[in-house]
């Protein structure tokens, strides 16, 4: 007999007999409607306080923005989307504020000394948020891989106002996460962090050291 | 775990009063206030002459037959639907908690559940179903009081001792930091774990001293044997007293009694 | 005193819990170092949850866990369908060694030399790094607080932060001799030292490793929990991820998993989320630009199928491991978690590793509590922990002949002496004349009562017998 037999067999035979199935009151997990103002300012107001950093722009500011972020922290590049419009509106924005922009269209092993040691910060869109918990919903694709969002120090992240949803509850059922997912998926609720020694926070251990969030009004 | 909800008896005529083997042997003066406090509600108290000891220290040892054996002697003690009341959260978290447990699949599952389902701490039972109001006859004191865990935990009374001293009017209640920690009596474990329930117990003693109060008051002989136990060895300037004992005194000073 | 990290589990003893504690008890470091910990943690757990309905919260959790458990099987073979559809290949493993055996066999696959591993209390309990270690593979932590404990040769002391026992000036001390860098207090500078030592082996990690927190059977996903961002790296740099999980783990659908998360980050640190929620269901696809080529979930029995058979026992496999019950227990904030021996410490490691390590083995495990109960109130899934402590504790000594004692090891714990004490116990005290009797002798020689009672008089003063029992005082008020 396989292991998987074995383990599957001393399930199913249960000495103690069939266990009842109990059932589940979801209720709480509900909350009362809320407008999306009140979503972005409870968004706004978890993630910073997890130091997660929100800047409310338009979808004509929000370049500007960045520019002025980038320079801040004197960022020398930025890893942007090679289809996706975030990419197509930074490189055809003409402006000459902006630092060098990357993209990541070739396989990680080609790069991946240079996506872990050179690339200072990346922007990437995002499938909507979370008000309650102050996080963002990314499903990276071959336009915005995985490691754009965990690799370079800062990343910056675009959600547009009109897809915060309430809680994780609501975001999983409204875009219907159970019909299929992605290979990858995350919720990104801040910068990397840890307490692991005696407690005190410090952020950046392993992934991004800031996280900033455009939300796009 | 406490019940999610509780539903109180209308005072009763009659009570049973399950006195504790440790409110028996050392600590009857505690009883005695119990009682009295009972009665001055107009409630004729039973003390059945043939209660010993819930089994409890046995039952936590893991000794179930021995358990089994010396709580079947106590089924037999309520015959009328009287409330059973009992000065203790660890004792009446036994019969009310776990009695059922112990005698399922036994010809006595019913009458042990019957039992548990009347069973009442006593502060408890003084304040939520006596409805009892206290006048403080005593002088201007300040006290602390240590709630014990089955008490808070299984009986669900963390409030009532401090609603019913909230009474007294002339008594200050402090409240020390880390109030719901253990005092590290846990029964057998004291003696098991010396040095474990030894570090519990002096970190308890400290936090009470640390509130400037000189006394404390809790809802259950182990704790109180533990504390007191414990600042007494050790010169500590704590003295303790079941709550019972405290609030008959509070409310029955110059009038003698048998306390 | 720690366990060294020689995977063998018999090298340290857990019957010698006795002297490990009282060391503990007597080292100020670790009394503060735990202290402090536990007591932040308690206060940013409450808050946390200031603003639910937290017993509906954990009765939903508990019920979702427990139908999870009820459809147990079903599950893991909906689990093992979807993740095989989804290109990843499914392992079962009856026991840790041979869950060692298959992760080892994927990596001789592979030619791998170096693994890369985020934090996984399975890992531990099979003690995964030692044994690839023996077998040439090097195995690195590289969450944080594992890695710091693997720097110093232990174990974790703690199933969520692993090296709280060690305070700052310690960690820097240690990182200085072990890695070369400067002795600092600042933890900023310690932690971005740890990140550029670890960066470089994430880029040449031939296999990650990670654990998993719920593996959800309806869409073939595992979900990981963390904040620093290298559970991410682990399962994303290297070409193959190995995830490796108790059977328990599964839930039947996505739904099931918001409750969880909700309730397992805010009991575990007071977090209302962690910083990365990674759920994985396959490996890079070949379009996909980066990910693992290969993905593996190793799903552990190791005594949890034993464990399910009780009605009672098989709540303890509700367990999310979120750590609460350890940072609200009395007993754990006094010893830490290297006093217990074993690699889950606290109230869950005491009803858990008696199933795993043997009855006999971990006799003093139920022991070690005053049954406060505070474990199982701040459980997120309501696992009745005091009552299987009880439990367990019968079973140690054999105690209940109409449930007969069924775990591993039962009965080691029971001594004559000890037996005869509570049989003569229990004799008088079904004898209501003989127990009076026997009272009212005590009371009157209570000048006689000896001033010393072992254990209990090493620290407080003995209780003093009244003179009348209550008995007598309320049958001379009858009179």
């Amino acid at each position: 007999m396989t292991s998987r037999e074995a383990i599957l067999q001393r399930l199913r035979n249960r000495s103690g007999g069939e266990l009842g199935v109990p059932d589940c009151d979801f209720s709480v997990m509900k909350r009362a409607p809320s407008s999306i103002a009140e979503r972005i300012e409870r968004f706004e107001k978890t993630i910073e306080s997890v130091h997660g950093e929100v800047h409310r722009c338009t979808p004509q500011s929000w370049v500007a923005r960045l520019a002025e972020i980038l320079a801040s922290r004197g960022a020398r590049n930025l890893l942007v989307p090679a289809e996706h419009e975030i990419g197509h509106a930074l490189r055809d924005s003409g402006r000459g504020d902006l630092p060098e922009l990357l993209i990541y269209d070739e396989p990680i092993e080609s790069w991946q000394a240079h996506l872990f040691n050179e690339v200072d910060a990346s922007i990437t869109s995002t499938r909507g948020g979370i008000a309650e918990t102050g996080s963002l919903i990314l499903w990276p694709t071959r336009d915005e891989p995985r490691l754009m969002s965990l690799v370079p120090p800062i990343h910056i992240a675009m959600l547009e106002a009109s897809e915060l949803h309430a809680t994780l509850h609501d975001a999983m059922n409204a875009q219907n996460w159970a019909s299929g997912m992605p290979t990858n998926a995350l919720l990104i609720s801040g910068p990397s962090k840890t307490a692991d020694i005696e407690q005190t926070l410090a952020y950046g251990v392993h992934g991004p050291k800031e996280l900033i969030v455009l939300v796009i009004e | 775990m406490a019940d999610p909800i509780k539903v109180y008896p209308p005072k009763p005529s009659h009570v049973y009063f399950y006195a504790t083997c440790l409110i028996d042997m050392f600590y009857p003066d505690a009883g005695m206030a119990g009682i009295q406090l009972l009665e001055r509600e107009g409630i004729k108290v039973v003390f059945p002459e043939n209660q010993t000891c819930c089994g409890q220290p046995a039952y936590t040892s893991g000794y179930h037959d021995e358990a089994r054996a010396v709580a079947r002697a106590q089924l037999d003690l309520f015959p009328e639907d009287w409330p059973i009341v009992v000065p203790s959260g660890s004792c009446g978290g036994m019969m009310h908690k776990h009695y059922p447990g112990l005698f399922k699949y036994t010809g006595e599952e019913a009458k042990a559940k019957e039992i548990a389902a009347r069973t009442w701490e006593l502060t408890d039972f003084l304040l939520n179903a006596c409805h009892i109001r206290l006048e403080d006859l005593g002088d201007p004191t300040t006290i602390a009081m240590h709630t014990s865990c089955s008490a808070r935990r299984e009986m669900g009374v963390a409030e009532v001792g401090p609603k019913l001293i909230s009474q007294l009017k002339n008594v200050n209640l402090v409240e020390q930091v880390r109030a719901e920690e253990c005092c590290g009596f846990g029964g057998t474990f004291a003696v098991r774990h010396p040095e474990i329930s030894g570090a519990m117990v002096s970190e308890k003693v400290d936090t009470l001293t640390d509130t400037g109060t000189k006394a404390f008051v809790t809802t259950d002989c182990g704790c109180l044997m533990n504390i007191a136990g414990y600042a007494e060895k050790n010169r500590k300037p704590l003295t303790g007293q079941h709550i019972l004992s405290f609030l008959w005194e509070r409310t029955n000073a110059g009038k003698g009694g048998e306390s | 005193m720690s366990r060294p990290n020689t995977g063998d589990p018999h090298h340290i003893d857990v019957k010698e819990f006795h002297p490990r504690a009282r060391a503990a008890i007597a080292d100020p470091r670790i009394r503060q170092n735990f202290r402090k910990a536990m007591d932040g943690l308690i206060t940013k757990r409450k808050d946390a949850f200031a603003e639910w309905d937290l017993e509906a919260l954990r009765d939903l959790g508990a019920n979702i866990r427990l139908r999870a458990l009820a459809n147990l099987p079903d599950l893991l073979e909906q689990l093992e369908q979807k993740l095989t559809e989804n290109g990843v290949k499914v392992h079962w493993a009856i026991d840790g060694d041979e869950a060692c055996r298959i992760v080892r066999d994927i990596c001789v696959a592979r030619n791998a030399k170096t693994v890369i591993k985020g934090k996984s209390m399975v890992s531990e309990e099979m003690e995964l790094n030692h044994y690839l270690e023996e077998r040439g593979i090097k195995a690195l932590e590289s969450d944080l607080g594992e890695y710091i404990v693997q720097l110093a040769g232990e174990t974790p002391s703690h199933i969520i932060m692993p090296a709280i026992h060690k305070n700052t000036g310690e960690i820097s001390e240690l990182m200085h001799e072990k890695t070369g860098t400067d002795l600092s207090n600042d933890v900023e500078y310690l932690t971005a030292s740890a990140r550029q030592q670890l960066r470089e082996k994430f880029m040449n990690a031939d296999v990650g490793v990670s654990g998993v927190n719920f593996a959800v059977a309806e869409t073939g996903t595992l979900c990981l929990v963390e904040n620093e961002g290298n559970g991410r790296m682990t399962t994303t740099v290297p070409p193959c991820h190995i995830a490796v999980t108790g059977i328990e783990k599964v839930v039947g659908s996505l739904n099931d998993v918001a409750p969880l998360l909700a309730l397992l980050t805010r009991s575990a640190t007071g977090q209302h989320i962690t910083t990365y929620f990674n759920m994985i269901s396959g490996p890079r696809k070949p379009e996909e630009l980066d990910g693992p080529e290969e993905v593996h979930l190793v799903l552990v029995d190791n005594g949890r199928s034993t464990i399910y058979q009780d009605d009672e026992l098989l709540d303890t496999l509700r367990c999310i491991r979120c750590g609460a019950c350890m940072n609200h227990c009395p007993v754990y904030t006094r010893v830490g978690g290297h006093a217990y021996g074993t690699t889950y410490p606290g109230p869950i490691g005491k009803i858990l590793m008696p199933h795993l390590i043997g009855l006999d083995e971990g006799r003093h495990l139920p022991t070690a509590s005053s049954l406060c109960g505070a474990c199982g109130e701040v459980c997120p899934v309501k696992i009745p922990i005091p009552d299987l402590l009880v439990r367990l504790r019968q079973e140690s000594v054999d105690g209940d002949k109409l449930n007969p004692a069924k775990v591993r090891g039962h009965g080691a714990k029971r001594g004559t002496l000890e037996a005869l004490v509570w049989k003569g116990w229990s004799w008088m005290h079904a004898r209501p004349g003989v127990y009076r009797f026997g009272t009212a002798v005590a009371a009157r020689l209570r000048m006689l009562q000896p001033g010393r009672l072992g254990g209990w008089t090493q620290y407080r003063t003995a209780p003093r017998l009244a003179a009348k029992t209550l008995h007598e005082r309320m049958k001379e008020r009858e009179q």
